[in-house]
């Protein structure tokens, strides 16, 4: 009795440090006041200030069109990879595997500087191109990483089924491979995604000068010490804690269903 | 109609390129760039960075107390990690995969706002501008547990219980268990949860920025200062080969190294 008491305290007790900081933020976003601690009354001015801050919506905007954009990329590059090196003889496959866990293990900002220095030797140093690029090199080794244990999965002769019945190959890859390992290109997706939305070093080394992403713009106002003087921010982070909450449980919980009801039987 | 003449293998070849261009090369270039230096337009091959930064008290201690903040944080993280994967792990709740989730769910969300609202926290309590070493920890603790608690629970999940109950039928205490067969197989996750840590406590500085009011220089800051204020890229590069062989050293002892990284970053529960 006395442990399960204690189980229970050790989770609230760190639930509780977890969550205040966002609990904080988002209780303080109802409020009209330009600083946390101090409470004007229940209001949705800050929302109204975000929603009229056209470089807030801007800066969302390219936070979002880059995550997708990098995420789309990566994960045809990392699916391809996974499945060219699925099928290459060990000597191709295993430097390849190599080479795809070093910005895996790398320190980001090691990434990023590598990138630097290579792109400021060419004319698309800071540009779209060295920010899309910067972000693949974070997300394709994980799709990649995704994608090789449904590979493995796989079973081999399927592939050869098809094409003894009249299959050309890239029918039996498009209809017979990718289904099969469909789930693991998803979730390597939606990796590169929160990869991407998380990202501020490589970022903040490889955009273009005037481009700002979530993660730029607000460690900038934080260093210019006008994070408390722009409320709206406090609007723009409750509301992406509170939509990013709900929308992980729902994938979460809807994907544990089919588990759960496997494991009722 | 023309078919499309391709093997299965000549897919890896775009990857190939993509990692031989901006993985392979580029690594190849830090590596260029600390060992020259550039005078009047002229590369020269040098030892001078190396000397530099171990003949200079400042980088030296801040290599020291970027090592210290880490080995700290990681710490840290695993004796508050540990007790939640424990419980987590070995208790027959029903729904405690949804436990689970609340505990790693804030690892999908953006760090630096995440970051930010810790330090609106610690102003509020008034520890922001007052201790800085103290915030340092506490941000790097609160950024990086889910990566610490998710390694640790699936280890302990998997865990067999036969040898739990044949350790003590054997007549092993409770905690005598859990020293000689709980946590000795449960090693994997450890070494997995510290490798997740302890890299990042020692280069990621918008922690340490944003909570120390940009006081502590840990040695990722130290990399992008020598880039973006000094504008000496030679001596940057030095200090990220620098950083990367004290990971290394650092791996080697507590046996890392191991592919579970994208594991620990939660791609299993998508």
């Amino acid at each position: 009795m006395v442990k399960r008491i204690l189980s229970i305290a050790i989770c609230i007790v760190v639930l509780i440090f977890v969550y205040s900081p966002i609990l904080l933020l988002v209780v303080y976003s109802f409020t009209d006041s330009k600083m946390i601690g101090q409470w004007n009354g229940l209001s949705l001015a800050l929302y109204g200030q975000l929603f009229r801050d056209e470089r807030i919506m801007r800066i969302l905007f390219n936070t979002v069109w880059l995550a997708l954009a990098a995420a789309g990329l990566s994960t045809v590059l990392g699916t391809a990879g996974a499945i060219g090196i699925f099928y290459s003889r060990r000597r191709v496959a295993k430097p390849l595997l190599a080479v795809s866990q070093i910005p895996v293990i790398n320190a980001e900002i090691v990434t990023a500087i590598a990138l630097a220095l290579l792109f400021s030797m060419t004319l698309l140093y800071r540009t779209y191109f060295s920010l899309i690029v910067g972000h693949m090199v974070l997300c394709t080794p994980f799709v990649l990483l995704s994608v090789m244990p449904k590979l493995k999965q796989m079973d081999p002769n399927t592939y050869e089924a098809a094409l003894d019945l009249g299959a050309s190959p890239s029918q039996a890859l498009f209809k017979v491979v990718i289904p099969q390992i469909f789930s693991g290109i998803v979730s390597g997706f939606m990796l590169s995604i929160t990869l991407s939305l998380d990202d501020y070093i490589v970022t903040a080394f490889t955009k273009p000068k005037l481009f700002d992403t979530i993660s730029t713009y607000v460690y900038n106002a934080v260093k210019n010490g006008t994070n408390s003087s722009t409320p709206a921010l406090r609007a723009l982070s409750a509301l992406i804690f509170i939509v990013m909450i709900v929308i992980l449980l729902m994938i979460n919980l809807r994907a544990q269903k089919p588990a759960a009801k496997r494991s009722t039987k | 109609m023309t078919r499309i003449h391709f093997s299965r293998k000549q897919l890896c070849i775009p990857y190939g390129l993509f990692l031989a261009l901006f993985v392979v090369i580029p690594m190849l270039l830090i590596l260029f760039y600390a060992f020259t230096e550039e005078s009047d337009g002229a590369i020269t091959f040098t030892f001078a960075n190396f000397l530099n930064f171990f003949t200079s008290k400042a980088k030296l201690s801040t290599l020291l107390m970027s090592f210290t903040i880490a080995i700290i944080s990681t710490a840290l993280c695993l004796i508050i990690a540990y007790p939640v994967a424990y419980i987590l792990a070995r208790s027959r709740l029903k729904k405690r995969h949804v436990l689970l989730m609340l505990f790693v769910l804030p690892m999908w969300i953006n760090f630096v706002l995440r970051i930010t609202a810790l330090r609106e926290l610690l102003d509020l309590i008034g520890l922001l501008g007052t201790q800085n070493y103290l915030n340092t920890l506490i941000g790097m603790v609160y950024d990086f547990l889910p990566f610490m608690i998710l390694p640790l629970y699936t280890t302990l999940e998997k865990l067999d219980n036969s040898y739990l109950e044949a350790a003590a039928d054997l007549g092993g205490n409770q905690f005598t268990v859990f020293a000689k067969i709980t946590f000795p197989l449960s090693m994997p996750g450890v070494i997995s949860g510290v490798t997740m840590v302890f890299m990042p406590s020692m280069t990621n500085y918008v922690v340490s920025d944003t909570l120390s009011n940009f006081n502590i220089t840990i040695l990722g800051k130290l990399i992008d200062e020598y880039f973006t204020t000094y504008n000496n890229w030679h001596m940057g590069s030095m200090i990220s080969i620098i950083l990367l062989v004290v990971i290394f050293l650092t791996m080697l002892v507590t046996g890392g190294f191991r592919d579970s990284k994208q594991e620990a970053r939660g791609a299993n529960l998508w």
